[in-house]
């Protein structure tokens, strides 16, 4: 692997987000209306969290080259995706650095994911087994 | 609202959730609403082929299961969460092996940790994943934060 992977653009509609919701049961009114995000100081709806990390496992296993490769996965959700209601909807972009090769052989990725160049994520990384 | 968190709900743990029985239609339409496509998520063939008896369930699957699981904690009235003020802090995954289609897999909630700071409330959960006969699968950490009233 190298030491900085190739980075990686999702494109994140409110169709996502209704998709999303029903596939993982999370239905807070957040992620699909307007009217209760702005009610409780959201600049409007917002990506769930959880879909965002699910990008990012998206990003860390075609890195690995690998559906299972996947050790230890942890973020931080330091801000808000927010989706606009158009058809382009918005972008986040995932990057990772190796930060080491532990002694089991596992290499441990920090992670960066991005929303309109603002770091929506911290602290996230994941430790991938070796094959 | 705005009272802090019941601190006795650190370090109880909850009796065993039933058991979810893991669908190959719900890892289907969990990959597809992330976009995943790796071939192991939709055909059993694909991941027999890497030693699973059947498709694979991308990485944060398992926050499917364990954010209904974990409403036995956090939805308690006892505990005081304002669930209309909450927002997702941190979530961490440490996985014993992916979850596969045809487990049958059990939930045991804990409370870590509850902690105040600058008018915000922090509660992180965890959830231990396990087959029926109690075999690890993956554990599963939460931290909700209620955010403080506004001034």
């Amino acid at each position: 692997m190298a030491d900085a992977l190739e980075p990686k653009t999702f494109r994140v509609t409110r169709a996502d987000l209704v998709r999303y919701a029903g596939a993982s049961g999370d239905f807070n009114p957040i992620h699909w209306s307007d009217r209760v995000a702005t009610g409780v100081g959201l600049p409007g709806v917002i990506a769930h969290g959880m879909f965002t990390m699910a990008l990012v496992g998206r990003a860390v296993t075609e890195w690995a080259g690998a559906p299972d490769a996947v050790v230890e996965f942890s973020v931080r959700f330091s801000r808000p995706v927010p989706v606009p209601d158009t058809d382009e909807g918005t972008e986040v972009v995932v990057s990772a650095t190796v930060k080491e090769v532990t002694d089991e052989g596992h290499t441990r990725l920090s992670l960066t994911a991005t929303c309109n160049g603002d770091k929506v994520l911290s602290l996230a990384q994941a430790l991938i087994s070796k094959r | 609202m705005g009272m802090p968190l019941d601190q006795s709900f650190v370090g109880r743990s909850w009796p065993p959730t039933e058991p979810y029985l893991v669908g190959r239609e719900k890892i289907r339409e969990f990959a597809r609403a992330i976009g995943a496509t790796d071939a192991a998520y939709h055909d059993p063939a694909a991941a027999r082929a890497l030693g699973y008896p059947d498709v694979v369930a991308p990485p944060t699957f398992p926050v499917a299961i364990t954010m209904a699981a974990s409403r036995q904690v956090i939805a308690d009235p006892a505990l005081g969460l304002d669930y209309t003020r909450v927002v997702h802090g941190d979530q961490r995954f440490a996985y014993t092996r992916p979850v596969v289609a045809g487990d049958a897999l059990v939930c045991v909630n804990s409370v870590d940790e509850i902690t105040s700071r600058g008018g915000h409330e922090f509660i992180t959960t965890r959830t231990e994943v396990t087959t029926e006969a109690g075999e690890p699968v993956v554990t599963v950490w939460s931290k909700l934060v209620q955010r403080g009233e506004e001034h």
